[in-house]
């Protein structure tokens, strides 16, 4: 009796609603395609006007640098001499990004060993946030942090028992240090972008199936025999583009590196020691943008630095995307889908 | 996997030196526990340092004041910044989440064709672009043309960098919604877009808000775009096409001050944009853990959580 009540308060509420919901022209359906559709394009109206504006608004000065924009590395933006050559800041952030890396995927990698097969259950999810939350932290808060703490320890424990230890006679830790250089942005920088590179590594070992790990438990082999033998070769290209996307982050990060790699411009950031101050693509723009005049060449050889480091990003975050996306189509959606 | 030439080759690697092995095992374990040990000091390092230093900083006026002149006795306060990072965040929130969440319904909804990957890719690549190249773009396109920094290049410039988090986010919800649900709509014969709005988003609404909050957590902390847009000032708000202030960007210039009133007021600020970051990312993640929510574990797992 109550039952049959309820079902047919159910029922007739049902009509109801689908009346109600019925309503509106056919038209509507297709006008709300569109509008969705065309939201999705947006994204593509945007990647292209991004082109378009950096390269009209770089034409100054490729029209009249040329191609020695690229590998010149004068840098001078006194009326009447000005040059502009952004060499020594393209190596600034390939050396930048590259000591980063060589500090940041070891570690991250043994984040995500230890994550995937060593951690107790309990403690897998809170690691991982704990993880997680550095690269929540906004960039200018490293900054400020390795500016203000980081900056005398690096200066103190580091820098100068390795400049006493190897003097001027070596190249790479030549120079006073002075906290404020190359090696400390890297090294924040490795702060930075171990977050990225450890959540997708863990994620990626992770997804190797257990039968693979059991298959070498079986055989006989250790915990670390089993991840090099099993774990290792089955994730490889997946790790692969975890490190991809992580110099992505590396080459177009601005603030801490800013804040901390010493400001050098021209001839004297072309980076050969580590305790010397850099420049990197981003750093410059950030630095001089508020010195630039508007409608100037300094302007226009900023901007052409936007369309370089552009270019940079777009070429390692494609490469990286086709790698891991290969690894998921190749794992069926295990990793990254 | 394994074939058996392989397998007779691990047999006889792994029947010998058993003890040296055991010892490696254990040396390996050590190294990468101490990796994560090594990752973790930082973190607390930053979180001790900006909390204890930035506390004594709060003070009511500082919260609410204008900054005073620079090297002045009266360090004044960050009241601008604040309500230039509230109103960029509103300001961009109102470009950036309509757009994101349609864009997400159309690659989930009509995006299972070769247009829709595309959108799909080319959304990724853009995730990952550098935040200064965008407000670079921005300068160039509204700056340039209009002839003055302002807000509105400011939120531009935000709603761009959001957009394709909110769309992934929007996606990958949307597609946590079992197709029956769509089915059982449309069985009754309700248009497709009732449908998509009033079953399949309302199903998906706590991973569309975790989308969303995420990416306001990201942006709320965003220093580069802004100086290209909106320039940095000390007074508070007044004209949208004028320039103001925010916190990341107001802890930028206070950083390159030699003051010690400044160091402080840096830390301060450092403060207040790391209590609003980090709740809203720990809150999320409290919520949706607890409840063991499909939809955040794949944010994880596509890297957009973080």
């Amino acid at each position: 009796m109550v039952d049959s009540l309820i079902s047919n308060i159910i029922s007739s509420k049902c009509v109801m609603l689908t009346i109600k919901m019925k309503k509106g022209s056919p038209h509507v359906d297709k006008i709300f395609k569109i509008i969705a559709l065309a939201a999705a394009t947006y994204v593509l109206v945007i990647i292209a006007m991004i082109v378009i504006n950096l390269v009209t608004g770089s034409a100054p000065v490729w029209q009249k640098e040329g191609i020695s924009f690229l590998t010149g590395s004068d840098w001078n933006s006194v009326e009447d001499r000005e040059s502009y050559g952004a060499f020594p800041y393209i190596m600034g952030t390939l050396v930048n990004a590259g000591i980063a890396m060589l500090i940041a995927v070891p570690l991250s990698f043994g984040i995500g060993m230890f994550l995937s097969e060593l951690s107790p259950k309990l403690l897998r999810t809170p690691l991982a946030m704990v993880i997680e939350l550095l690269a929540a932290i906004p960039s200018v808060v490293y900054g400020l942090w390795g500016l203000l703490v980081f900056r005398a320890y690096i200066q103190d424990w580091i820098e100068t028992p390795l400049h006493n230890l190897f003097g001027d006679q070596s190249i790479i830790f030549a120079g006073t240090p002075f906290g404020l250089d190359i090696l400390t942005a890297s090294i924040i920088l490795a702060i930075m972008i171990i977050p990225t590179i450890a959540s997708i590594s863990k994620e990626i070992m992770l997804a190797v199936p257990n039968s693979q790990r059991e298959a070498a438990y079986m055989l006989g082999a250790t915990k670390w025999e089993a991840f090099r033998l099993a774990v290792l070769p089955y994730s490889k290209s997946g790790l692969i583009g975890a490190t991809i996307l992580g110099l992505g982050r590396a080459v177009g990060e601005t603030m801490a590196v800013t804040m901390l790699i010493g400001n050098a411009t021209g001839a004297a950031a072309i980076p050969t020691s580590l305790f010397q101050p850099g420049q990197t693509l981003a750093t410059i723009m950030a630095n001089e943008f508020a010195e630039a005049s508007q409608g100037g060449l300094h302007l226009a050889a900023l901007v052409g630095i936007g369309l370089i480091l552009f270019i940079m990003a777009f070429v390692i975050n494609v490469v990286a995307h086709l790698l891991v996306a290969k690894v998921v189509k190749s794992h069926e959606g295990a990793v990254l889908a | 996997m394994i074939t058996p030439e392989q397998r007779a080759e691990f047999r006889k690697h792994f029947r010998y030196n058993v003890g040296r092995r055991l010892v490696l095992d254990k040396i390996v374990k050590g190294v990468v526990f101490s990796c994560v040990i090594v990752a973790i000091v930082p973190l607390v390092a930053i979180l001790v340092n900006v909390f204890s230093n930035g506390a004594a900083a709060l003070t009511w006026n500082f919260l609410t004041e204008i900054p005073g002149a620079v090297g002045s006795d009266d360090p004044g306060g960050i009241g601008p910044a604040i309500q230039g990072t509230m109103v960029l965040i509103g300001m961009s929130s109102l470009i950036g989440v309509p757009v994101g969440v349609m864009g997400g319904i159309f690659l989930s909804e009509y995006g299972n064709n070769r247009y829709g990957r595309t959108v799909r890719f080319f959304n990724d690549v853009l995730a990952e672009f550098p935040t200064i190249v965008i407000g670079v773009f921005a300068f160039v396109l509204i700056v340039l043309t209009v002839g003055n920094f302002s807000v509105w290049a400011g939120s531009f410039a935000l709603s761009i960098v959001m957009l394709p988090i909110i769309m992934r986010t929007t996606e990958e919800s949307l597609k946590l919604v079992p197709v029956t649900y769509r089915e059982a709509g449309h069985a009754l014969g309700i248009r497709r877009y009732r449908v998509i709005f009033t079953i399949v988003l309302s199903s998906a609404k706590n991973g569309l808000v975790t989308g969303i909050l995420l990416a306001v957590a990201r942006i709320a902390g965003e220093t580069a775009p802004l100086v290209f847009t909106i320039l940095g000032s000390s007074q508070f708000i007044s004209d949208l096409n004028g320039p103001i202030d925010a916190l990341p960007l107001r802890i930028w210039r206070l950083s390159s001050l030699p003051y010690d009133s400044a160091v402080t007021q840096g830390w301060g600020a450092a403060f207040i944009l790391i209590i609003m970051v980090l709740s809203i990312n720990i809150g999320v993640r409290y919520i949706f853990l607890r409840n063991k929510e499909k939809t955040f574990l794949k944010f994880k797992k596509m890297g957009v959580a973080s």
